[in-house]
């Protein structure tokens, strides 16, 4: 198993600190389904958002005061006298907002292809952990510029603890570290918005380490059968994630360059007045499905309570769809619903960023109403009515004919020796 | 065999004491961390402010500074007590007479922070919008208020809440 290294150094410290192995173990030969498409880009993807938020992250951390009265103003210094100040902001905002377009398209590919289905109900969950933690991040974050967004935004969002009956004001309080939002708030903020990106970093670890166990789900949501379905990651995944890397890259530079603000609120950038609410507050657009179910429930409690089952329901969703087929490919009904509650998310988005009020409540209630039903009601009926199409016996069959089969072929699945 | 099994119950009671100290001890020293967090000294000392009300001209409002928060000081006209006055207690989301949240009937002094999410209302400039009830409306999520800020319509589920303050002098008030 050991990979055989001609260079002596690499040899050397191999044989004590076995680094090079588990490097060519994991990320080189590691068997790949052959035939994943370019939906399984975005797990890698994702990890280079994280990687490039922390670099930026750092080196604004460098120019950046976490204090009221100098807050906002060397957020105005960075973007005007330190030297590319704007490109490593710009680069952070933005990278913020496609870190979330990344990692909600790889849920959504998860959600298709019934990646979170048995054995990988572990990473599935761990992945909702990741999300979780970006979202606590990137809203301390948001905070940190001291606009009148950030200090609103923190505002309602931190009040919406004090919906917790009983204990729910101290909490705020002790959130707040005062009686309003203020200085202490944005210090502790800024402390925890550096220290969970590295969190994020140690879950992440644990969500690849998961991911290696059983090896990744694939297009046709069967298992792998043997060597003839696989290929070496590197270089066959590295190029192909690299070829995907570079698409990124386009889209995200566009932004960078050429419309930075596009997804931000000009609000954030008149200095905070805690005297003076803005006409019209409104989260980043990447919590905009929440905050349209927030708003959706007449009650504040019920408000609070819906938007955060709203992402608790992901938890428990693989004892909710018993279905034994994972890949929609085979689910006729499956993949209707799937459409559906795509569509449903968008709208609420949609609906996120509109005042509350008038028809746009009710329709929030209704499309919340469905996101809910078709965890809770759909899922669970479908993998009980619902009659899968045959699955093709290996993962080459369909492409090789049934000479792609595997006569005789040990078809356990493959197990990390 | 009864030895062994007294030693096991000894062995027992060993680990799990020791493990109950522990989880004292763990939790004695995890509270000044946690505790940390809550508002320091310093932020507690700034806790009231005083104020003249005669400054206030019959109609107006000003607002002041409490804690980080707005407070609203509103001179109320006849009208205005009137209308506060007269609402039936039925009508309340929040029952509460105007009577209990005033110490002189001109002088209203509340919290200016909207109950729902926390967001200010608007209602204290001439020119801004007081809603439906003569009183305040947040804009956030459309919560009217009225004249004795109590909550009337919207989504806040309590009226506009009255700070501790008394009257020092004929026309100065402690707030805090």
């Amino acid at each position: 198993m050991a990979a055989n290294f001609s260079n002596p150094v690499v040899r050397w410290i191999d044989h004590r600190l076995p680094i090079f192995t588990f490097l060519h173990h994991e990320a080189h030969e590691y068997p790949t389904p052959k035939n994943l498409s370019y939906w399984w880009n975005f797990g890698s993807l994702a990890g280079i958002a994280l990687v490039i938020m922390i670099v930026t992250g750092i080196t604004l951390a460098m120019h950046y005061t976490p204090h009221v009265d100098y807050a906002f103003s060397s957020v105005e210094r960075i973007m005007r006298d330190v030297n590319f100040g704007w490109l490593i902001r710009y680069i952070h905002m933005n990278g913020a907002s496609f870190f979330f377009i990344v990692v909600y398209i790889h849920i959504f590919r998860g959600l298709y292809y019934g990646s979170y289905k048995a054995p990988r109900e572990i990473l599935w969950m761990l992945g909702v952990v990741i999300m979780l933690l970006m979202m606590a991040t990137a809203f301390m974050g948001y905070v940190l510029p001291w606009g009148q967004m950030s200090f609103w935004g923190a505002t309602v969002i931190t009040n919406l603890f004090s919906a917790i009956p009983l204990i729910g004001d101290p909490i705020v309080t002790w959130l707040w570290g005062g009686f309003s939002v203020d200085n202490p708030t944005l210090n502790r903020f800024f402390s925890l918005h550096f220290l969970l990106p590295f969190v994020i970093v140690g879950v992440v670890i644990l969500h690849i380490v998961a991911l290696h166990r059983f090896g990744s789900n694939n297009p046709l949501g069967i298992d792998v059968k043997g060597q003839k379905d696989t290929i070496p990651f590197h270089p066959y995944y590295t190029i192909k994630d690299a070829f995907g890397l570079g698409v990124f890259l386009i889209f995200f530079a566009a932004f960078v360059f050429f419309a930075p603000n596009y997804m931000g609120h000009p609000d954030n950038y008149i200095p905070a007045n805690p005297l003076s609410t803005p006409a019209h507050i409104v989260p980043e657009w990447y919590f905009l499905p929440f905050y349209a179910i927030l708003r959706a429930i007449p009650d504040k409690l019920g408000g609070v309570l819906f938007m955060f089952g709203s992402i608790a329901v992901l938890f428990v969703l693989p004892w909710l769809d018993r279905s034994p087929v994972r890949s929609g490919q085979f689910r006729p009904i499956f993949k209707i619903f799937f459409w559906i509650l795509l569509v449903d998310v968008v709208f609420l988005t949609w609906l996120g960023g509109k005042p509350a009020e008038g028809t746009y409540v009710i329709l929030a209630r209704f499309a919340t109403a469905y996101y809910f039903i078709h965890f809770l009601v759909v899922l669970p009926a479908l993998s009980i009515f619902e009659t899968p199409k045959p699955l093709p016996k290996s993962i080459s069959e369909p492409v090789l004919g049934a000479g792609g089969g595997f006569a005789g072929a040990t078809a356990a699945p493959r197990e990390k020796v | 065999m009864a030895e062994t099994h007294e030693g096991d119950s000894r062995r027992d009671f060993l680990i799990i004491s020791t493990t109950a100290v522990g989880a004292v001890g763990a939790a004695c020293v995890a509270w000044p961390f946690i505790d940390q967090m809550n508002p320091a000294a310093d932020t507690l000392a700034l806790a009231s402010i005083e104020f003249d009300v005669s400054t206030v001209a019959e109609g107006q409002s000003v607002t002041l500074t409490w804690r980080g928060k707005p407070v609203f000081v509103r001179h109320r006209t006849p009208k205005e007590i009137e209308e506060a006055q007269e609402v039936p207690l039925d009508d309340l989301r929040d029952p509460q007479a105007d009577s209990d949240r005033v110490i002189k009937p001109e002088y209203l002094v509340l919290v200016g922070v909207c109950t729902h999410l926390g967001c200010v209302p608007l209602g204290q400039k001439v020119s801004d919008p007081r809603g439906d009830y003569d009183g305040w409306f947040c804009p956030c999520h459309g919560s009217h208020y009225d004249s004795s800020g109590r909550i009337r319509r919207g989504p806040a589920p309590l009226n506009l809440a009255v700070p501790s303050y008394e009257y020092i002098s004929d026309t100065v008030v402690r707030i805090g």
